[in-house]
């Protein structure tokens, strides 16, 4: 499937109407003509509802998705997302409920945020969970404010540090510089940990705190996890835990009992709730009863039979507006209360069972980061003993063409040429030796002739797109003139009395 | 990978380069690190009149994917930019000692300071020693 | 196994020969033993039908727009959904897809940000917008943190007391750490000139929302030219419905005009996920947070789109990125896109017009009944304040009991109203619906 589909601009016609609305049915009130617009809505398509549903859905034949196949993204958690989900977020009671109704009349809603806020506080082992934070990064930025206000209010003021591993995903020290924190970075140590002399050499009466990602974003268990949190927390600071790559975990440890504080959880990876192109996500975050006060306003709390919503004593304050991604909160409870404590487990259990048979299978080629036991994502290098001009990247295209959504690429950046492969619980063996067959029938290309690699993909929607152009000259906007200009810099560019004209 | 890095230029260790026009010095930076950057589309600079100490960061190079910080090599007020190279940005790809310089500045303390600075033989050594580190 | 495991037993003993161990337990050997494998307590599992009637328990506890007739807005707008949005939504292609990391099987999202971005241009008036934040709220506050960084030495925000009471808190949660002031809104019966006035050398950037909390409409001329004559900038909080019908932000001299992009297509869903609509002016692009897609070509010279601009954000900035947002609301971006294509020209307008009508002859019909008097000046778009001859909380138990969901009880927010509820009309409130809810009204303050 390689159809062009112009810019919807581009399929407007004028007077046209995509949708059937009510009548006006009120006498005509004035109109206050000062304010009014004038330009006509320039930029806005004019279609019937056929030609949009059209365009979107030969737009949507040029994505990737998970329904399509494995989608390998290290960090990522692209795990089969249940379509009983979508049925349960759209009952009207929750895809139709105003979120400024008043709680007699939101029961239900409560009742399930309450439920979903003791769940996760089971399995991580917290005292506290709030359900408001929108993603990861904001579930992040909820936790070093929680931590600042922390210190303040114990009138420790000096704590303006956040220490981070020098693998860290690049939102924990873009999340501390927004809550005005110092970001010190920490290095790994020879076996991909965190390095404890390293991190004792920087923690001191300065640090807020440590954000750890564990299993961190190589793929491996932080095994001093507990003395790392000992030393953190003799320095008076706290331990802030990513919760990205929760998904190798549950059931097999809970983040509270190796002495982390605070965590997020990536609804959208752990539990499943669906990407969406990039969004929305959901990041809620638990801790500990001595962080409880601090917790974002407000959560879902219980008295007798009556469910309400409750303002932490010492809260920082509301991180979004109303209660959350709500929709995303229906989805992740339906998934916890269809699996139960055992099916969570097994999902650990085989997501880390398919990172380990990746690693054991491809690693006489790629070369591993780190030569052990991996967690739910295995980190390669895209060196090639027979190709050594072959680049990670080469590689990840020359996936496409087989197939294969691409692994992570060029993260963590510790790792040269990294390779970083999260095949999830939901990649069955089949569908791992056919992912390992390619990547080892790539190499085997490369050595033979790179030009292979160099030129994939050569079946998708489009071949290597111009970033750098992209970048120089940006076009962020449909202009007309502009279009053109793109289209006329290349011979093979398909004539514009084409793309004018609706294919259909 | 051999660079250019010609004999009658100063070069901080963070990869700028100083050539020295009578009282007035031309800023750059080096083939080493337009070479590492990749294709560069993006450079911002600063006011002219600006005063600058040095180390300090006074403008950003960007490529698709990196972005780096420029830094003063020697202190001084700053008497010219390259504008041609916000519209050019390739320039610095393409000319990184002749077209692609970025400022000209008015130094304050250059006897000083030139000391700080490489030689081309000291720089090339620097840029071996880094590279080797990845 | 559950029915999301594809694995066998035989594969997973072909899997643990291969990885050269006995039994999966082996591969968690790295967690500290006293803490491996703890008790973990959750309710009893259920199958898909008994799931399936769970949920539609707890869905029935709350009232809802098909249970109800919605009079309540403040923030979240009960409008028309066409059919065909939600069927795209429901494509797999969108909602199991990520983020565009690879642009060659990833052309439809990327094309989606780029004409969602193109729409957003048209409507608020701006030159560039980004691929969107988690919500108004959101929006708003990386807004004032964008202007903070595009200002030299000024370190005051200056918001007013008719911006969403919950946007302030959001605002203020996310400054807290950066010693910055936020002022303007201490006094909430202040006026706009009031607050204007407070308008010095240290402004970074005034807040105004239009139509404001109270359904007010404002004209943003003058207030651009205030704040800009002192060296700051204007952030505009829209609603983009109004936007249907009335001055582009952009046309007003807004610098940076941020919304909840809920309103156009997507459901109320108890408050999330929304949209939050962030655009600027041109010459602030750099200091954008956010995603941005580019047009550009591919290497037959065929056009195609990537995330571009990239060196603003967290995964190559890290601590001097301009924001640590990393994912959009993308399939809520994709709603907007296809409501606002299918709206077109004609339907925008048409929505925005019948919301005001009714608006308007709801606002007159509930200022004749006796007790009520209408609190929000003109010019006012879908939204109207009413000062109520009994607590708002005691009259919309009455109401619910008519079917009808309320408005919003201003007491807490703006006490100096006295007992006042913010009513929202729009194009799913028919006249008899509103006659209905007016009848209600009056029968309740008897």
């Amino acid at each position: 499937m390689n159809n062009y589909e112009p810019p919807i601009f581009e399929l407007s016609g004028p007077g046209k109407i995509g949708a059937n609305l009510p009548r006006l049915d009120v006498p005509q009130a004035e109109l206050p003509q000062a304010l009014l617009r004038d330009d006509g809505l320039p930029g806005i398509p004019e279609l019937t509802e056929t030609e949009v549903t059209r365009h979107f859905t030969r737009i949507s034949q040029r994505n990737f998705c998970i329904d399509t196949g494995m989608y390998p993204l290290g960090s990522c958690t692209m795990k089969y997302n249940p379509k009983v989900h979508e049925e349960a977020a759209r009952l009207p009671g929750f895809a139709f409920a105003h979120p400024m109704q008043p709680e007699a009349q939101s029961q239900g809603a409560l009742e399930l945020m309450y439920g979903l806020q003791n769940y996760l506080a089971e399995l991580s082992g917290f005292d506290q969970v709030s359900l408001q934070p929108a993603a990861g990064a904001q579930g992040e930025f909820t936790g070093v404010l929680v931590f600042r206000a922390y210190h303040l209010d114990r009138g420790d003021t000096e704590r303006n540090e956040i220490l981070v591993p020098d693998s860290a995903h690049g939102t924990n020290p873009a999340t501390a510089a927004m809550v005005g924190m110092k970001v010190v970075e920490v290095k790994s140590g020879p076996r991909g940990n965190c390095s404890i002399e390293d991190l004792k050499a920087k923690l001191g009466p300065h640090t807020a705190g440590l954000m750890l990602t564990n299993p961190n974003t190589l793929g491996l268990f932080e095994q001093n996890i507990q003395e790392i949190a000992r030393l953190v927390h003799e320095a008076g600071g706290l331990m802030y835990g990513d919760g990205a790559n929760f998904n190798a975990i549950l059931g097999i440890v809970k983040p509270r009992d190796v002495g982390f504080d605070f965590m997020h959880y990536n609804l959208h990876k752990t539990f499943t709730t669906p990407h969406g192109g990039g969004g929305p996500g959901s990041g809620a975050v638990g801790c500990t009863k001595e962080l409880a006060p601090y917790m974002p306003a407000p959560v879902a709390d219980k008295d007798g039979d009556r469910y309400y919503f409750r303002t932490p004593e010492k809260s920082i304050g509301r991180v979004k507006s109303f209660w959350g991604n709500f929709g995303m909160l229906v989805r992740a409870w339906a998934y916890i209360r269809t699996l139960g404590a055992a099916g969570l487990k097994e999902v650990s259990d085989n997501a880390v069972l398919n990172a380990n048979y990746i690693r054991v299978r491809l690693q006489h080629v790629y070369p591993v980061a780190y030569d052990r036991t991996c967690m739910h994502e295995v980190v390669l290098k895209g060196q090639l003993k027979e190709a050594p001009q072959a680049r990670t990247l080469d590689i990840a295209k020359r996936l496409i063409d087989y197939g294969f959504h691409p692994p992570t690429v060029y993260f963590p950046i510790s790792v040269p040429e990294a390779l970083m492969i999260e095949p999830t619980e939901t990649e069955s063996k089949r569908n791992l030796d056919a992912f390992c067959d390619a990547m080892l029938k790539i190499a085997q290309e490369a050595a033979e002739d790179i030009n292979i690699l160099k030129n994939a993909p050569t079946t998708a929607p489009v071949r290597r797109l111009d970033e750098v152009g992209a970048a120089r000259k940006p076009i962020l906007t449909y202009d007309r003139a502009r279009f053109r200009e793109l289209r006329g810099e290349h011979e093979h560019a398909t004539p514009d009395d084409q793309l004018t004209v609706p294919s259909y | 990978m051999a660079n250019n890095t010609p004999d009658n230029l100063r070069y901080a260790k963070t990869h700028e380069w100083v050539r020295v026009d009578g009282d007035e010095v031309t800023v750059g930076i080096s083939d080493y690190a337009q070479e590492s950057l990749g294709d560069v589309v993006f450079v911002e600079l600063p006011s002219v009149g600006r005063t600058l100490a040095m180390g300090e960061a006074f403008g950003v190079v960007e490529s698709v994917k990196a972005a780096s910080d420029v830094y003063a090599p020697v202190s001084g007020e700053v008497t010219a930019i390259n504008e041609a190279l916000l519209d050019a940005p390739e320039t610095l790809n393409s000319d990184p000692y002749g077209e692609g310089w970025m400022l000209k500045l008015r130094p304050s303390d250059l006897a000083g300071e030139q000391e700080k600075l490489l030689d081309a033989a000291a720089y090339s050594q620097h840029v071996e020693d880094e590279a080797s580190k990845h | 196994m559950s029915h999301y495991i594809s694995n066998t037993e035989q594969d997973r003993a072909a899997m643990l020969k291969a990885v050269g161990v006995a039994e999966v337990a082996e591969l968690f050997e790295v967690v500290p033993q006293e803490v491996r494998f703890p008790n973990v307590e959750l309710p009893k599992l259920l199958s898909e039908p008994e799931l399936l009637r769970e949920l539609r328990r707890m869905s029935n506890l709350n009232a809802n727009a098909q249970s109800h007739s919605i009079f309540l807005g403040a923030g979240a707008y009960n409008h028309f959904v066409p059919a065909a949005v939600d069927a795209l939504l429901r494509r797999a292609e969108y909602y199991t897809a990520y983020t565009p990391y690879q642009p060659e099987i990833s052309q439809g999202t990327l094309q989606v940000i780029f004409e969602y971005q193109t729409l957003m241009c048209g409507l608020t008036g701006m030159d560039v917008a980004n691929a969107s934040h988690y919500d108004g709220a959101t929006a708003l506050a990386e807004a004032a943190g964008m202007a903070l960084n595009s200002t030299r030495n000024k370190r005051t925000i200056l918001v007013t007391p008719t911006v969403h009471p919950q946007y302030r808190q959001v605002l203020r949660t996310y400054m807290q750490g950066l010693g910055v002031r936020i002022t303007g809104d201490e006094n909430v019966a202040a006026s706009l000139d009031d607050v204007l006035g407070q308008i010095d050398d240290g402004t970074a950037a005034v807040i105004v929302q239009t139509p404001d909390f109270l359904g007010q409409l404002h004209d943003l001329k003058p207030i651009a030219d205030k704040i800009h004559a002192a060296g700051g900038l204007l952030i505009a909080s829209v609603d983009p419905i109004a936007l249907g019908l009335f001055q582009a932000p952009g046309a007003a001299g807004a610098d940076i005009v941020v919304g909840e992009g809920q309103p156009l297509g997507i459901p109320l869903s108890y408050g999330g996920p929304y949209l939050g609509i962030f655009a600027c002016k041109e010459q602030y692009v750099r200091r954008m947070p956010g995603r941005v897609a580019g047009a550009t070509t591919d290497l037959d010279g065929q056009v195609g789109y990537v995330l571009t601009l990239q060196t603003r954000e967290q995964h190559i900035r890290r601590e001097k990125a301009t924001s640590n947002i990393c994912t959009n609301q993308g399939l809520m971006m994709l709603a907007s896109t296809v409501y606002t294509c299918l709206m077109g020209k004609t339907g925008l307008r048409t929505v925005a017009e019948l919301c005001y009508h009714r608006a308007h002859y709801a606002a007159a019909e509930i200022a004749k009944l006796p007790g009520f008097e209408l609190l929000t000046p003109a010019p006012f778009f879908k939204e109207f304040a009413v000062r109520t001859p009994k607590p708002v909380a005691e009259l919309n138990q009455l109401l619910d009991t008519r079917g009808i969901v309320g408005g919003y009880d201003l007491k807490q927010d703006y006490p100096h109203l006295g007992n006042a509820m913010l009513i929202a009309v729009t194009e799913l409130n028919s006249k008899a619906d509103i006659d209905a809810f007016v009848a209600a009204l009056a029968e309740s303050s008897r």
